[in-house]
């Protein structure tokens, strides 16, 4: 490796984003920048009701506003009525009922945003409203009648493994909650559609996690060919899991269709809380039940997932949940019930973490009460339970993946602890801020540990491949794939690749849309793994044709050349040429479609191989605590993370500290408020997001131990920092006050009250 | 909508005799919040941007006073001499927003809004600073308590700049400190003013009441017992505390509960009472 790594933008280097500098100066363009000549502006009509039914919708006065060219209702839609990730539960705009605050009930076309916004003013919708079904536990069972078809229970999974009727020594218990945490990505949702001429399909670039499947669900309500809708990736302004979902592309895509214009919506920050899914709130019970020393002999949980109005991704959030109910431990026997179930309260779905974010926050919070009860420290007991490969899950799937959890945490154990605050620390260092509450000797500070194992790619026997092309020309590589840059790296990580394997430096990324095989989504950490395998093998495949070229062309057994550097090397003998000659007049192009190991589903006990792999992760977070204030600041935090291989040490290293960022929110700030189904705070005013002033200290180790599993040796990196750190938050605020916080965001009066 | 760009103080009380209906837009840090949530939609606007007299400050060592122009920004308070003669109020400019907000924001738009939560109200409620206004009509002076007279409302005319305020210099103790569940770029859940002014204590409160309280019996109370108002005891200081705690009146919303933010100013008024001794 020590000799390619001297080689400019390979892997293993620290290769710049090629949008970097475009990104920091304010020249990219994202897809809310996007204009075209004749374009209409769209806007979307949403009910203020969490929950009623909708007696008469009059468009009459809206049409008849000078610039508004077309007003849409369900009445619309041309094809299928519902769409959604899992089941199609969701409408395109609401029919009878609106089961959300926020819900589309129409849209409008018109010359200005402006006009718009009164067209919208102009549209009357006569509600009849209804109960609210806000408590996620009244869903469960016959409380509160169905408010959707589809029932009020939206899956709920049994895990039933090992001796059940061990009793621990030792048994603790606890019960907790996780808010709603929104994804906050700063580019709201954004869309620009062109119809074709012939009014029979239509071109659309939009801000996605995943162009197929947006493909796919808007053939669908549109009622056109999947062919004749063609996705384009705009510039994305962050994802989190937000943009799994349908938001507004059939309704864009509809209205160009409908005026034959160009159309673009675009959300403003307030209409974006309630255009997306957020992450689930949740309730979890756990009981461990432990021997003497503290090793886990069985667990008990209870999970309840809050999916709100519609399923979107909830089952297989709920899966995520109860199948790591362990964390990173060995557990030879466990009892889990777990529901995820429908309310009036806004959509839930996926956010980086997807279900796991919950479960650890529980298990990491049930370690350290085992801890206490047996009397041992936060390390030990999560050292003497640290999983292995080869151990069995509660699902009785075995852990092939590389699992090096002991290490993890005795790595991040030997990270420094950072130094005591001095007695005449500045003010903007202490909790509380520039808010100048509190001096030094006010100030307790505590120290916490989070551990995690998070699934990667999906799971239960979905095969969600990638597609990639590799074409070299005349020394030159374009890469082509559907694979969605939402601020991952990706476009970065790829011609990294085809450097590495071809030998080439000139490697570019072609444009990213829909004319290309499926990438599956930018989602559950498996873009490196997937896209990255899809790349790596369509690199290969050319590298193959060129050394066939080159062997015929000089006669020598293609078997016996490898790359080196930017040359051509004949491992048997004298032979050398470089990569841009041995291609020049030449057009090489290969396409790869990599597929992980197949999945299985779960069965009634909640026992199958559901999973493709795993990562690990640990935190300590060291926290500076006001205890009379409430108030928070977090000093340190140190992690070591399972990451197979490093690519791009940058890239990871952004991935890390960012994933902190966000888990530090949840761990102490960031919460959608919601009252009986009505959102309290859709802004930044109130909706608050770590400030540089938040943002802790990192320090980290990239633990390399190459997985044999994944293409390129590296696991996804993507959601494993921003799941075990907000439990080791929380864990260092209760080391620091000596009090049990059972919730997450840890609000000031749940510190001080 | 047509923005009016005066350039003196008397140009702009002329345009709002004539539009009665113009709205005054200064670093524009509320006012276009408002207008993009389409909650104000002005017809005509007033920009005070660039009336220099609007952005002076200076002091009278004779009054022992500071006068600061209604459209200087936050970014000029919360440093350099204007800090060191009213600290308090430099530290209320510097928890206001973000460094993009403080070079825009004034004292002019946060006494036009008065909003409880207004991080520089408390500090002109405990120094009682002086509101100067002048329209067409001619110029007044308002003492702080009546010019805040409700939630976001004050008792500026609709034709009136409000074109300055004066303060003390005080030359004693005074302290600001604002409780948001963030370090920085927040809105306050309660904000507390401590002063000493003539040896006399003085504590106003944000975010607790319908407007900036001030906590007259807790005032009374430590004026007589603290022996030496630069020496406040333990005991003593937790019982202003506690009597500041009580003349608030705060409520439950989105951002907090009453008994969270009653508790935190009880906390804030006991280590303001003993801040910087
Ligand atoms: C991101 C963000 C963060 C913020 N954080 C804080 C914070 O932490 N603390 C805080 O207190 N505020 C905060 N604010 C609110 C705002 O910055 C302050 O209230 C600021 O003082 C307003 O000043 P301005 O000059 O921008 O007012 P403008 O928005 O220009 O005006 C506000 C109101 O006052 C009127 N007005 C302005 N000047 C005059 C004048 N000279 N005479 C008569 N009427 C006038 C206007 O007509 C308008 O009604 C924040 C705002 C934003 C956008």
């Amino acid at each position: 490796m020590s000799a390619v790594k001297t080689r400019r933008d390979v892997l293993g280097t620290s290769s710049l984003r090629p949008d970097g500098n475009a990104k920091v100066k304010g020249d990219f363009a994202f897809t809310s920048d996007l204009h075209a000549e004749n374009m209409l502006w769209g806007a979307t009509l949403r009910s203020p009701h969490p929950h009623a039914r909708i007696i008469s919708i009059d468009t009459s006065a809206a049409w008849k506003i000078g610039g508004v060219e077309c007003v849409i209702t369900s009445e619309d839609v041309p094809g299928q009525l519902t769409y959604g990730l899992i089941s199609s539960d969701q409408p395109v705009f609401a029919r009878d009922v609106v089961r959300y605050m926020g819900e589309p009930v129409a849209a409008v076309a018109a010359d200005h945003p402006e006009t718009c916004r009164r067209a919208l003013a102009a549209i009357k919708v006569e509600y009849e409203v209804l109960p609210v079904l806000s408590n996620a536990e009244d869903a469960i069972g016959d409380a509160f009648i169905p408010i959707h078809p589809d029932g009020n229970l939206i899956r709920q999974q049994r895990i039933v493994h090992g001796d059940t009727s061990v009793e621990g020594d030792v048994i603790v218990e606890g019960h907790y909650v996780i808010g709603m945490q929104d994804q906050a990505f700063l580019g709201t949702e954004s869309a620009m559609a062109l119809p074709d001429p012939d009014g029979q399909g239509v071109q659309v670039f939009v801000a996605t996690q995943w162009l197929h499947e947006d493909q796919k669900q808007m053939a669908a309500c549109l009622n056109l060919p999947a062919e004749k809708i063609r996705l384009v990736l705009g510039g994305v302004g962050g994802a989190f899991g937000a943009r799994e979902d349908i938001s507004l592309q059939v309704h864009t895509a509809l209205l160009a269709l409908r005026t034959s214009r160009p159309v673009k919506m675009q959300y403003g920050r307030e209409e974006s809380f309630f255009g997306h899914v957020h992450r689930h709130p949740a309730t979890v019970w756990m009981r461990h039940h432990a021997t003497k020393e503290g090793k886990i002999v069985k667990i008990e949980a209870r999970f309840v997932f809050d999916g709100g109005a519609y399923a979107s991704t909830s089952a297989a959030v709920l899966i995520n949940g109860v199948t790591h109910t362990q964390g990173p431990y060995k557990c030879p026997a466990a009892v889990v019930d777990g529901y995820a179930v429908r309310t009036n309260n806004p959509p839930c779905g996926a956010m980086r973490g997807f279900g796991v974010v919950q479960a650890c926050f529980a298990h990491e919070g049930q370690m350290d009460k085992l801890a206490a009860a047996v009397g041992t420290d936060p390390v030990s007991i999560r050292l003497l339970n640290a999983m292995e490969t080869g151990d069995t899950l509660i699902t009785g799937q075995p852990v092939e993946s590389v699992a090096p959890v002991a290490r993890l945490i005795r790595e991040t154990n030997e990270i420094p602890l950072p130094a005591e605050l001095p007695s005449d620390a500045n003010e903007l260092d202490l909790p509380g801020g520039s808010g100048i509450t509190a001096e030094r000797q006010h100030i307790k500070r505590g120290i916490g540990w989070g551990v995690s194992i998070k699934n990667i790619m999906y799971s239960e026997g979905f095969d969600d491949y990638s597609t990639a092309k590799c074409t070299l020309s005349d020394g030159k590589v374009t890469l082509k794939f559907a694979t969605s840059e939402v601020g991952q790296g990706f476009v970065t990580l790829a011609p990294q690749i085809a450097r590495s394997v071809l030998g080439v430096t000139d490697a570019v990324c072609d444009t990213i849309d829909t004319q290309i095989g499926s990438a599956g989504s930018t989602s559950a950490s498996r873009q490196t793994w997937m896209s990255g395998g899809a790349v790596d093998g369509a690199c290969r495949l050319v590298r193959e044709r060129l050394f066939e070229h080159v062997g015929a062309k000089n006669n020598i057994d293609p078997i016996r050349f490898a790359i080196e550097d930017d040359e051509i090397v004949d491992t048997a003998g004298t032979f050398r040429m470089s990569v841009i000659e041995a291609s020049q007049g030449l057009t090489i192009s290969e396409t790869f479609e990599h597929h992980h190991r197949k999945t299985e589903e779960l069965d009634d006990n909640g026992q199958g191989n559901c999973h493709v792999a795993f990562a690990f992760v640990a935190h300590r977070a060291v926290v500076d605590v006001d205890p009379e204030l409430g108030l928070v600041k977090v000093v340190q935090v140190a992690t070591a993370q399972d990451v197979g291989q490093v690519l791009n040490p940058l890239s990871l290293l952004g991935q890390i500290e960012g994933g902190i960022a966000q888990g530090l929110g949840l761990a102490v700030m960031e919460e959608i408020i919601v009252q009986d189904g009505r959102v309290r705070n859709p802004s930044f005013t109130d909706y608050l997001l770590p400030t540089a002033l938040d943002a802790p200290v990192v320090v980290a180790r990239m633990i390399e131990e190459y997985e044999p599993q994944a293409p390129l040796g590296a696991k996804g990196v993507g959601e494993p920092p921003c799941i075990s750190v907000t439990p080791a938050i929380v864990a260092a605020i209760r080391d620091a006050i000596g009090k049990d916080i059972p919730r997450c965001p840890v609000r000031p009066q749940d510190i001080c009250l | 909508m047509s923005v009016l760009i005066p350039h003196s103080i008397t140009d702009a009380s002329e345009m709002l005799a004539q539009n009665p209906t113009a709205t005054i837009l200064n670093g524009g840090t509320d006012l276009m919040v408002e207008v993009n949530f389409n909650h104000r939609r002005p017809e005509s606007v007033v920009l005070l941007r660039n009336i220099p007299e609007l952005r002076e400050w200076s002091s009278d060592s004779s009054k022992g006073t500071i006068t600061i122009g209604a459209g200087l920004p936050y970014a000029h308070i919360e440093k350099g001499e204007i800090a060191t003669l009213v600290p308090a109020l430099a530290q209320a400019a510097r928890t206001v927003g973000s460094p993009q907000i403080r070079a825009a924001g004034t004292i002019g738009g946060n006494l036009g809004t008065c909003s409880p939560a207004g991080d520089t109200l408390p500090v002109l409620s405990a120094l009682e600073a002086l509101v100067h206004l002048q329209s067409v009509d001619g110029s007044r002076t308002v003492p702080i308590a009546e010019f805040m007279v409700g939630p976001k409302r004050n008792s500026r005319q609709a034709n009136e700049v409000i074109t300055a305020v004066t303060l003390p210099i005080t030359g004693q103790r005074q302290g600001y400190s604002k409780v948001g569940v963030r370090n920085a770029m927040v809105i306050s859940v309660a904000s507390a003013c401590f002063a000493v002014v003539k040896g006399e204590p003085r504590f106003a409160m944000g975010s607790v009441g319908p407007t900036i309280l001030r906590a007259n019996e807790a005032e009374s109370y430590l004026a007589s017992h603290a022996a030496d108002i630069n020496n406040v005891t333990d005991e003593v200081a937790k019982e202003f505390g506690r009597i500041a705690a009580s003349e608030s009146r705060p409520i439950d919303d989105h951002r907090s509960t009453a008994a969270y933010r009653q508790h935190a100013i009880g906390v804030l008024a006991t280590r303001l009472a003993q801040r910087g001794i």
